[in-house]
C-alpha cells in the first residue's frame, strides 16, 4: 500500500483494488458487461432503444429505467436509492434526445458485494452502455473512498473497511474534465476532507478511464 | 418491452429442420449444451452456464422459529427470479405464469423429494431452526431455464456451509466463520431436471431445447431424477399426448444425462474445495477468462495523492462562501415550526362567519393553511404571531383573544377556521 506523507496532514492510503471487466457476456441484451473491483462484482445488461409503454413515453427523449437487484432477498430502499443515483448519472451522460419515444432499460445484478458497490454499479453501467452502442457525450466512472477514524482517506474500500470508517463517499466523474456528476455520501466529514476526497477520486478516475480505453482497444484494435 | 414475435418462415424452418433431425446449433437429438459451473468467493454462491443460459444461485441461512406443525424441521425457501436482463420479454413487477410454474417445479423437486435433511437443521426444537433460503436469478435466457436452475440450486446447496452451533443446556452459541469452521448441509441425493421438448404432436423429441426450439415446441416433459435412477418429479405440459413407452424412453435418457451432470457437479465441487484448501485464489474474479479479447484485467493500481492536501485547501480558500440568507424560524403554534414563506395559497377561502364559539382546541391541518398565509415575516427574532391586518384570517372576538397568550389565540383561530370551513365543503 502506498503511503504518502504530507507536511502536517494525514497519510492517505490510495490504492485501487484489482479491476476486471468483460463485455458482451450475455447473448440476449443489446449490451452487457461485468465489472469486478477486488471481490465486488456487478453484472449490467442494457436493452435499448426499444419500445416504450405509452404511460412512460417521453415525446422528446428516451426514457431510462434502471433496476438494481441484490443477490439475496427483495430489493429494498437502499437499492432504490442506488438506482436513482445511477439513473441520474446515465441520464446526464446519454444523448437521450437522439431517440425520442423509446426506452432504454439498464438492469444491474449484484453478483458479490465487498464494498464500493455503487461505484462498481456505475462502472458496469458505463461499460454496458458502451457495449450497447448507445450515444453518450461523455463516459463516466464511479469511485468510492472512505475516511477512517484516523482521518486517512482510503480508496476503493472493502466491506470491512467501509464498516469501520467514519464516512463513505461515492462520486461519479465524467471523462472529459473529471468533474463530479453525482455524489453520494454517508457519515460526517469536514469541507476540507470532502475536497480532498474529490481530488483523490479525480486522480483515481484517470486510471479507471485508462482501464476503459485499454479494455476497449484490446477488443477492437487489430494489434 | 415486448418480445420480437417469431416469424412464420422462421417457425417453419425450425420445424422442418427438426423433422430432418437437424438442430440449429449442430447438436444431436440427445445432446446437452456445454455446462460450466463457477463458484463465488463466499460459500453457497455459484453461476451455472448451460450453453448461453446463465443462472446465478446464492444460498443464505437464518435462525427462525419453526413452523407450527413441524417443530423439529428446518425450513427451505426457494425463490427463482427472471431478471429483466435475461430477456426483453421479462418485465419487473409482473409475476408471469412462467415464474410461478418454474418456482413450483423447483419447490416440488427440491423440497418434496427430501433431498436435504431438514431434521439436521433443527437447533432448539420448537424454538429455533435454520431457514435455508435459495435465491436463483436468471441472467440470460437461451432456453431450458429449468435444467440450469436445478443444477445451480443443487450445486449451491452442496457448496454451502452454515455456521456451527453448540448447545449447552439452555445456551445456544452460534459461532462465526472465524471462530469455528462452518459445516456443510447434509444432502441425501441430488435431483436434477432434464427437459424434453416435443414437436409435431409427439413425433419428434429434443433434449435440452434452446430458446428458438422452445418457441416452436408443442409440449414439454420435465423429469427430475437423481443418479440412483429415482424419479423425484415428473411433469408434462403443453397438452401433448404421450404414449407410455415414450415416457419410459425419456426417463431412460434422463438417467444417463443425470449421471453425466452429477459427475460434472462433483468434479466442480472438488476442484473448488482443492483450490480453497491450498489457499489459491478463488471467486468469480479468478474465473474470468483471461484469453478472451472481451475480458480485461488490471492489477492493483496505486494513485498519486501527493499534493491533495494543498490542492484541497486552495480550492476551499478560493471558493466564495454561500450567500448568507437564512430565514429565521417562525413558531406559529406549539409543535409547529416554519422557515421561509412557502407558496401563497391561491385557493379562494370562504369568509362566512358562524355564530359558533369553538371550545375544542384541535390543532390539525388547518395550521398548515395558516402558515402559508403569513405574509409579513419579521426577519429578526422568531415571531410568534403575525398581527398584520392584511391576513385572510378572521379571528372571532379578536379583542378578547389578543389579550391572552398569542400562541393559544392562534390555535383557537385555527379551530374556528376549521369550523368555518365545514359549511363550505
Amino acid at each position: 500500500m502506498m503511503e504518502v506523507t504530507q507536511s502536517g496532514s494525514a497519510q492517505h492510503a490510495a490504492v485501487l483494488r484489482e479491476f476486471g471487466c468483460e463485455h458482451s457476456l450475455l447473448s440476449r441484451p443489446d449490451g452487457s458487461a461485468s465489472f469486478v473491483q477486488g471481490d465486488t462484482t456487478v453484472l449490467a445488461g442494457v436493452y435499448g432503444p426499444a419500445e416504450v409503454m405509452v404511460s412512460k413515453e417521453s415525446f422528446d427523449r428516451a426514457t431510462l429505467e434502471v433496476t438494481l437487484k441484490p443477490k439475496v432477498g427483495m430489493p429494498g430502499v437502499a437499492e432504490r436509492s442506488k438506482e436513482q443515483c445511477v439513473r441520474q448519472t446515465c441520464e446526464a451522460a446519454l444523448l437521450t434526445r437522439l431517440h425520442p419515444r423509446t426506452s432504454i432499460t439498464l438492469s444491474l445484478q449484484t453478483v458479490h458485494d465487498d464494498g464500493a458497490l455503487l461505484a462498481c454499479c456505475l462502472n458496469a453501467a458505463c461499460m454496458a452502455l458502451m457495449d450497447a452502442g448507445l450515444p453518450m457525450h461523455c463516459l463516466f466512472c464511479g469511485v468510492c473512498c472512505a475516511i477512517d477514524q484516523q482521518g486517512t482517506i482510503r480508496l476503493d474500500p472493502t466491506a470491512r473497511e467501509e464498516k469501520e470508517s467514519r464516512a463513505v463517499m461515492t462520486f461519479a466523474l465524467d471523462s472529459t474534465d473529471c468533474r463530479v456528476m453525482m455524489s453520494s455520501t454517508k457519515g460526517s466529514y469536514t469541507a476540507a476532507e470532502l475536497q480532498q476526497c474529490i481530488a483523490v477520486c479525480q486522480r483515481a478516475s484517470e486510471s479507471i478511464f485508462q482501464f476503459y480505453r485499454d479494455s476497449v482497444s484490446r477488443r477492437y484494435c487489430k494489434a | 418491452m415486448r418480445e420480437t414475435p417469431l416469424s412464420n418462415c422462421e417457425r417453419q424452418f425450425l420445424v422442418q429442420a427438426i423433422a430432418e433431425k437437424k438442430r440449429l446449433d449442430g447438436r444431436q437429438t440427445y445432446d446437452y449444451r456445454n455446462i460450466k459451473i463457477t463458484f463465488g468467493t463466499d460459500y453457497g454462491c455459484c453461476i451455472v452456464d448451460l450453453g448461453k443460459t446463465r443462472v446465478l444461485a446464492q444460498i443464505s441461512c437464518e435462525l427462525v422459529a419453526p413452523k407450527m406443525n413441524r417443530p423439529t424441521e428446518g425450513i427451505l425457501f426457494f425463490n427463482l427470479e427472471l431478471s429483466q436482463m435475461a430477456s426483453p420479454a421479462f418485465e419487473p413487477g409482473r409475476q408471469s405464469e412462467l415464474v410461478v410454474k418454474l418456482n413450483r417445479l423447483l419447490e416440488r423437486c427440491l423440497r418434496n423429494s427430501k433431498c436435504i435433511d431438514t431434521e439436521s437443521l433443527c437447533v432448539v426444537s420448537g424454538e429455533k431452526v435454520w431457514q435455508i433460503r435459495v435465491d436463483l436469478h436468471l441472467l440470460n435466457h437461451d432456453g431450458n431455464i429449468m435444467d440450469a436452475a436445478s443444477i445451480a440450486a443443487i450445486t449451491a446447496l452442496c457448496h454451502f456451509r452454515r455456521p456451527d452451533v453448540s448447545i449447552q443446556g439452555e445456551d445456544v452459541t452460534v459461532y462465526t466463520p472465524e471462530e469455528r469452521d462452518p459445516i456443510p448441509l447434509s444432502i441425501h441425493h441430488m435431483p436434477i431436471f432434464v427437459s424434453f421438448s416435443f414437436f409435431q404432436q409427439g413425433t419428434f423429441l429434443l433434449v435440452d431445447p434452446s430458446e428458438r426450439e422452445e418457441r416452436v415446441m408443442d409440449g414439454l416433459l420435465v423429469i427430475a431424477m437423481n443418479k440412483h435412477r429415482e424419479i423425484c418429479t415428473i411433469q408434462s405440459s403443453g397438452g401433448i399426448m404421450l404414449l407410455k413407452d415414450q415416457v419410459l424412453r425419456c426417463s431412460k435418457i434422463a438417467s444417463v444425462k443425470v449421471t453425466e451432470i452429477s459427475e460434472l457437479i462433483q468434479k466442480a465441487l472438488e476442484n473448488d474445495k482443492k483450490v480453497r484448501k491450498e489457499g489459491g485464489k478463488f471467486g468469480f474474479a479468478e474465473s474470468m477468462p483471461n484469453q478472451r479479447i472481451t475480458a480485461y484485467k488490471m492489477e492493483v493500481a496505486p494513485v498519486d495523492t501527493g499534493d491533495i492536501g494543498k490542492k484541497a485547501e486552495d480550492l476551499i480558500s478560493n471558493t466564495e462562501p454561500p450567500s448568507e440568507f437564512i430565514p429565521s424560524p417562525v413558531v406559529c403554534a406549539p409543535g409547529t415550526g416554519q422557515i421561509g414563506e412557502g407558496l401563497q395559497n391561491s385557493w379562494g377561502l370562504d369568509e362566512k362567519e358562524d355564530g359558533e364559539e369553538a371550545e375544542d382546541q384541535t390543532i390539525e391541518e388547518e395550521l398548515q393553511t395558516m402558515d402559508v398565509k403569513v405574509k409579513s415575516v419579521n426577519k429578526e427574532d422568531p415571531i410568534v404571531l403575525s398581527d398584520s391586518e392584511e391576513e385572510d384570517v378572521v379571528i372571532l372576538e379578536p379583542k378578547i383573544m389578543k389579550k391572552e397568550v398569542k400562541v393559544q389565540a392562534r390555535s383557537t383561530a385555527a379551530s374556528k377556521k376549521k369550523k368555518k370551513k365545514k359549511p363550505a365543503h
